[in-house]
């Protein structure tokens, strides 16, 4: 099956899985390390693709959380996550994907607009978090905001689901995009 | 002393004018003064230059000599910053020729395309010596472990969902690159004269007869070894293009690109 299913499997005792997917390596790898390094109740675990559809395996676990990362100084980056997009099935976008968009801090190296990760994200009414990877400081509070994400979305927080979630990060975010 | 140096130092004298030649001796400094004082200036310039070489013979002038020689004799106008950097450009320019004759021993170098800062890089691309080091790579040792700028992490927590694309393009980036460090080279440049391709329907440019004309330069302190890394870092699909991946093959690093 080439799309993603946020339910076609049973999920694992305790167990909440995230998957990156970017086309570089390096960055999901490091975001990939901080996460781990937090403390977390839950057993995480990352898997880091390069792009969707993932190469079938029966031995994958239910995934959680799906984050695309893009690369703002790269318009490849855009255009794999734009494909990828095509194989994440619906249900997905009711609170289990979210945008990371990185490399925002130089400007001058930009060759993605704003705008354009902002309509995006809209278009799949799914966040859109900011973060320069390269930097430790700034990947360590994202590592810690999408491990909080993460157990919310697997369901390991009494109370709060990955719908409340997302209307809740809804609700927080500026002016919608006609008053832009 | 070398013949060619011989033709070199016969060949500068050759073009420096007739009312400069003394001062440029002496700014050069190798003949000695008293020396110059008594070479007959006025005589026809091909007995004079004859004169001067033989002299220069006897006083086993090197190829450091005749290349100072040379760089003294260029007409240059310290006020013009610009014209300063031309003359200066040019001056390197032929200094790493003849230094590059005289090094492979070949009197004729065909016009190569082919412009770097760095002498042994420039030689190692013209004769193709970049790979001898490394011909018998042994190439049994798992992916995973060669060092190819891939950092598999040990964590088990973390799972690489594209093992497989990823050794993918290693072996293409070794197929095309090879294991061996990269030649240094500083800039590639593309001069483009074609129509204007576009996916957008209804694009002005598209529309053009006339081939657009631009110019794209790729630098970087080490182009072969970046271009090296694109597709393993991500950053572009792999295979390159083979207008990249050309460059040390066709010693070419300035190429003019026109439609077929």
């Amino acid at each position: 099956m080439s799309v993603l299913r946020p339910l076609d499997k049973l999920p694992r005792l305790n167990t909440a899985t995230i998957l990156l997917v970017g086309t570089e390596d390096a960055l999901l790898q490091q975001l990939a390390d901080s996460m781990l390094k937090e403390d977390c109740a839950s057993e995480l675990k990352v898997h880091l693709a390069k792009s969707l559809p993932l190469p079938s395996s029966v031995n994958r676990p239910r995934i959680d959380l799906i984050v695309f990362v893009v690369n703002l100084h790269s318009k490849y980056s855009l255009q794999n996550t734009e494909e990828s997009l095509h194989h994440v099935d619906a249900s997905f976008f009711l609170g289990k994907v979210c945008f990371l968009a990185t490399g925002a801090g130089r400007e001058s190296h930009c060759s993605i607009h704003r705008h354009t990760m902002v309509k995006l994200a809209h278009t799949y009414q799914s966040p859109l978090l900011y973060c320069d990877l390269e930097v430790e400081g700034f990947r360590a509070t994202m590592a810690q905001r999408l491990v909080r994400m993460l157990q919310m979305c697997a369901g390991h927080v009494p109370g709060v689901s990955a719908l409340n979630l997302l209307s809740l990060l809804r609700s927080s975010e500026g002016p919608s995009l006609e008053d832009m | 002393m070398d013949e060619t140096v011989a033709e070199f130092i016969k060949r500068t004298i050759l073009k420096i004018r007739m009312n400069e030649l003394l001062t440029i001796l002496k700014a050069w400094d190798f003949l000695p003064e008293n020396q110059l004082q008594t070479i007959n200036f006025r005589q026809r310039k091909e007995s004079l230059v004859q004169h001067l070489v033989r002299l220069c013979e006897e006083k086993h002038a090197s190829l450091n000599d005749a290349a100072l020689l040379d760089i003294i004799c260029e007409d240059v106008d310290l006020f013009d910053m610009k014209q300063f950097k031309n003359s200066f450009k040019k001056i390197l320019q032929r200094a790493l020729k003849n230094a590059l004759t005289v090094a492979s021993k070949h009197h004729q170098i065909v016009k190569m395309d082919l412009r770097s800062r760095y002498l042994e890089s420039l030689k190692a691309i013209v004769f193709k010596q970049y790979n001898q080091t490394f011909e018998t790579h042994n190439s049994t040792t798992p992916l995973q472990e060669r060092n190819l700028g891939l950092d598999i992490n040990m964590d088990s927590r973390i799972i690489h969902e594209n093992i497989a694309e990823k050794e993918r393009v290693q072996q293409i980036t070794q197929k095309t690159f090879g294991d061996y460090p990269q030649p240094q080279l500083e800039f590639a440049q593309y001069k483009l004269e074609t129509k204007f391709k576009s996916d957008l329907n209804g694009s002005i440019l598209a529309e053009r007869e006339e081939p657009l004309r631009c110019l794209i330069k790729f630098s970087s302190p080490h182009l072969l070894e970046a271009l090296k890394s694109l597709a393993p870092a991500g950053i572009a699909d792999a295979p390159l293009s083979p207008l990249l991946t050309c460059i040390p093959n066709k010693r070419m690093n300035y190429f003019k690109i026109r439609d077929k």
